[in-house]
């Protein structure tokens, strides 16, 4: 394995085990203040245990982030000096705010799961509140450095050296948007799914459980309506990648040459040497009317560039495919839930639609690895796009596959664990007896507050 | 003062804080693993109390300093970063197993936890000594252009910086001073008096260890650390600290004798922060040694000014948050 592979997959296991943290960190501390609000407007102390299990689930799941956090911040520096040193001036500014953002979640993650009994219950929603809102704008913050590389702004270069630095239009840049947008909803779509989909599960099984029912309320709530606007949110960014990273879109729907009128290529296996895209199903087109709105349309396509400058074209479409069909299955679902919900449908005994959550449990982190996949690869060879290419940016340190090995076993081991310990927390079924089969098919809840 | 300067005071205000607040979990994770005597449970859970609610926030002032680093100082951040991978790649593998025991101690099933509790702590003793490490060889000088030494080996670029006998006494010396904070603050969030008596007798022994391992590091430095040697012995405030320093440390020795609990917390900050402050003031203007200063390492002016922008905006939501949160779970402290 070259060192700079090596320096890759570290970065890469890194990203991909940290987004799942952030992701949760970003979308469980608004169901945590939802569940707890509800406690406080019906008084149900079903609601209390929901966010009380919530905030442990956050609370695990954001002391893992915060450290996983902490080594990307570092590793910017072990391994990609070279990008650091050009750009820490340019776009050190989003890291600088979410460094404030993240510090003001910390400090009141800490109010939150420890002042339950040492401040007024205003504050302490308050104090979730701050949470919530606070893990959003971190991962904002982020999220804009993304764009920055995808989209770099606010610089110019002279011979080779960097001149009129501007770290707003760095941090306005042309992604910025698009992505922050596509990657705030995922987070609420992926964790409300995932949360939905575990009561779902259990709900199958046990469908007079009160807790799984009121559990998978509110998980819906947070993630149904984001998931329905998560593709108009595509759209947004594609338009955007086509028009600004169109070797990225080309790497994403296997198109090799530039076309007017340019079909969409679903699945399919790309065949490099032969430019051409086997046992794909191609709707006539569907990708210039996507791209550009506009079914005659010209859509650039991978021999825009020499093929030194190609992406992983195979990682980077089928990627895209599965990040696609997933955000298409989820939309329905959320839109299937939407439906029933108006008509005030008993979603707790509805097994295909609960069997149909389930099935969603994995499926919005999926379809959010698969999305940073075609962000990341797709802008392979360079780290910042058209200025720095990865493979100049590594560090000169030899035997980087020393350290990856090590970070990827540290983090399968903690991923184990975190999961044991979600079951252990979060899913199982409360003991409390009261609040099986309280719930009514078709009427309203019998009484069963005063739990405590 | 340059603009560049001051936000290297700001980045190592950030430190400091790290140190004292931060460093104190650390400490906490020390005095765990040293748990004895017949309130040995009693002790562990007064250390998890202490801890549990501040010390997500305390570790947030080593992601903030590394942001600003590598915001302003951006080629600072790309050397240490090079040159100390292998110490810092063990940092951050024992902040992970920190920080991820902590939670799993906490939540663990009764059964498990002491495992989480040894990692904890075994993750809160390497730590701090390789953090100290890491600065350590910063003040020494090691790393200059290429790698201090010259030649290309790769012990001698990747592995001669650090590993040698004045970082790894500065090592020790943060692990010391670590220890030391946490028991005096221990003093003051126990309730019951024995507890207040184990944790006395701990800081008053992690005192006396600490001057022991101050002068040892002092001693290495005069062949380790030309720079901090020359700073901390002719530079005309060497003398005034030297003397502030050796009246805080006194102060709060003397303070946790006579069981002045408060007196001692303040005496023993001043003390860590005063002699982190020697080490920054001897080796200005240079923010790694023997070549980069500040002024060279230091970004564009237009990031600069900005970043003192958000330093600002972001210390007004920061500061009466960290206000509140210290205010609801510190103030109850009281001696009895």
């Amino acid at each position: 394995m070259s060192d700079l592979l090596a320096a890759r997959s570290q970065m890469g296991v890194s990203l991909a085990f940290h987004i799942v943290f952030a992701v949760i960190g970003i979308a469980m501390p608004l169901m945590m203040v939802l569940a707890e609000r509800r406690w406080q407007v019906t008084g149900h102390a079903i609601y209390l245990d929901l966010a009380k299990r919530w905030a442990k689930g956050t609370a695990i799941l954001f002391a893992v982030g915060a450290v996983s956090g902490t080594v990307l911040s570092f590793e910017l520096g072990l391994l990609w000096p070279r990008f650091m040193e050009f750009a820490g001036p340019i776009i050190g500014m989003p890291f600088s705010l979410e460094g404030f953002a993240f510090f003001t979640e910390a400090i009141f993650l800490g109010i939150y799961l420890y002042g339950w009994d040492r401040i007024s219950a205003r504050a302490h929603l308050w104090a979730g509140v701050a949470v919530a809102v606070s893990g959003a704008a971190s991962g904002v913050f982020v999220v804009i450095a993304n764009a920055w590389m995808n989209a770099p702004a606010g610089f110019e270069l002279v011979n080779g050296q960097v001149v009129n630095v501007d770290p707003i239009v760095a941090m306005a840049n042309a992604a910025a948007v698009s992505q922050t947008l596509h990657m705030t909803l995922a987070a609420y779509a992926a964790t409300g799914f995932a949360v939905a989909g575990i009561h779902a599960f259990l709900l199958l099984k046990d469908p007079a459980n009160a807790f799984h029912r009121r559990a998978l309320e509110i998980a819906l709530i947070v993630g149904a309506p984001a998931a329905v606007l998560q593709p108009i949110s595509g759209d947004i960014s594609a338009r955007h990648v086509a028009a600004h990273q169109p070797v990225k879109l080309a790497a994403a729907e296997a198109l090799f040459r530039t076309r007017a009128g340019a079909p969409l290529t679903l699945g399919g296996w790309p065949d490099v040497a032969a430019r051409e895209t086997r046992f794909g199903v191609e709707v006539p087109y569907a990708l210039s009317l996507l791209a550009f709105h506009d079914p005659h349309a010209v859509v650039k396509g991978l021999d825009l560039v020499p093929e030194s400058e190609w992406p992983n074209v195979r990682a980077v479409h089928l990627s895209f495919d599965v990040m696609v069909a997933v955000g298409t299955y989820l939309a329905l679902v959320a839109l299937w839930t939407g439906w029933r919900a108006l008509r005030r449908a008993d979603l707790a005994h509805d097994r295909w639609f609960l069997r149909a959550v389930a099935l969603a449990t994995p499926l919005g982190f999926v379809a959010v690895e698969a999305g940073w996949m075609v962000t990341e690869l797709g802008r392979q060879p360079w780290v910042i796009y058209g200025v720095l290419k990865t493979g100049d940016a590594v560090t000169p340190m030899p035997g980087l596959v020393v350290p990856f090995v090590t970070f990827t076993l540290l983090y399968c081991f903690l991923g184990v664990i975190v999961v044991w310990l979600l079951y252990r927390h979060i899913i199982r079924s409360p003991a409390v007896p009261e609040w099986r089969g309280f719930y009514m098919p078709g009427g309203g809840m019998r009484d069963a507050g005063g739990v405590s | 003062m340059t603009l560049a300067d001051l936000l290297a005071g700001v980045i190592f205000v950030a430190l400091n804080a790290y140190a004292v607040l931060g460093g104190a979990d650390f400490g906490g994770g020390v005095w765990d693993l040293l748990a004895l005597g017949p309130r040995k449970e009693r002790q562990r859970e007064l250390i998890a109390e202490a801890i549990g609610p501040v010390w997500e926030a305390n570790h947030v002032w080593l992601i903030l300093a590394i942001v600003l680093l590598f915001t302003c100082f951006p080629p600072a951040f790309a050397r240490l970063g090079t040159l100390l991978h292998i110490p810092l790649s063990l940092v951050l593998i024992g902040i992970v197993l920190r920080g991820s025991a902590f939670t799993f101690w906490r939540y663990g099933a009764d059964e498990e936890q002491r495992h989480w509790g040894i990692v904890f702590a075994i993750a809160s003793l390497i730590t701090p000594c390789l953090l100290g490490t890491t600065a350590g060889a910063i003040a020494s000088g090691a790393l200059g252009e290429g790698g201090g030494a010259g030649g290309d080996g790769f012990y001698t670029i990747y592995v001669a910086p650090w590993l040698n006998p004045f970082p790894l006494s500065v090592g020790l010396f943060a692990l010391i001073a670590f220890a030391f904070l946490a028991a005096v603050y221990l003093t003051l969030e126990a309730r019951e008096q024995e507890l207040q008596e184990d944790f006395r007798h701990r800081a008053l022994a992690a005192g006396m260890g600490l001057f022991l391992a101050a002068v040892v590091a002092l001693l290495l430095s005069l062949n380790g650390a030309p720079r901090v040697r020359d700073g901390l012995i002719f530079a005309a405030w060497a003398l005034p600290l030297h003397l502030l320093t050796a009246a805080a440390a006194i102060t709060a020795l003397a303070a946790l004798w006579v069981r002045r609990w408060r007196v001692a917390r303040v005496a023993a900050v001043t003390q860590v922060s005063l002699i982190l402050w020697g080490w920054a003031l001897s080796q200005y203007p240079f923010i790694l040694p023997p070549d980069l200063s500040i002024a060279s390492a230091a970004a564009p002016a237009a990031t600069l000014r900005i970043v003192l922008g958000a330093l600002a905006l972001g210390a007004a939501v920061l500061l009466p948050s960290l206000y509140y949160l210290l205010r609801v779970f510190k103030s109850s402290a009281i001696p009895t």
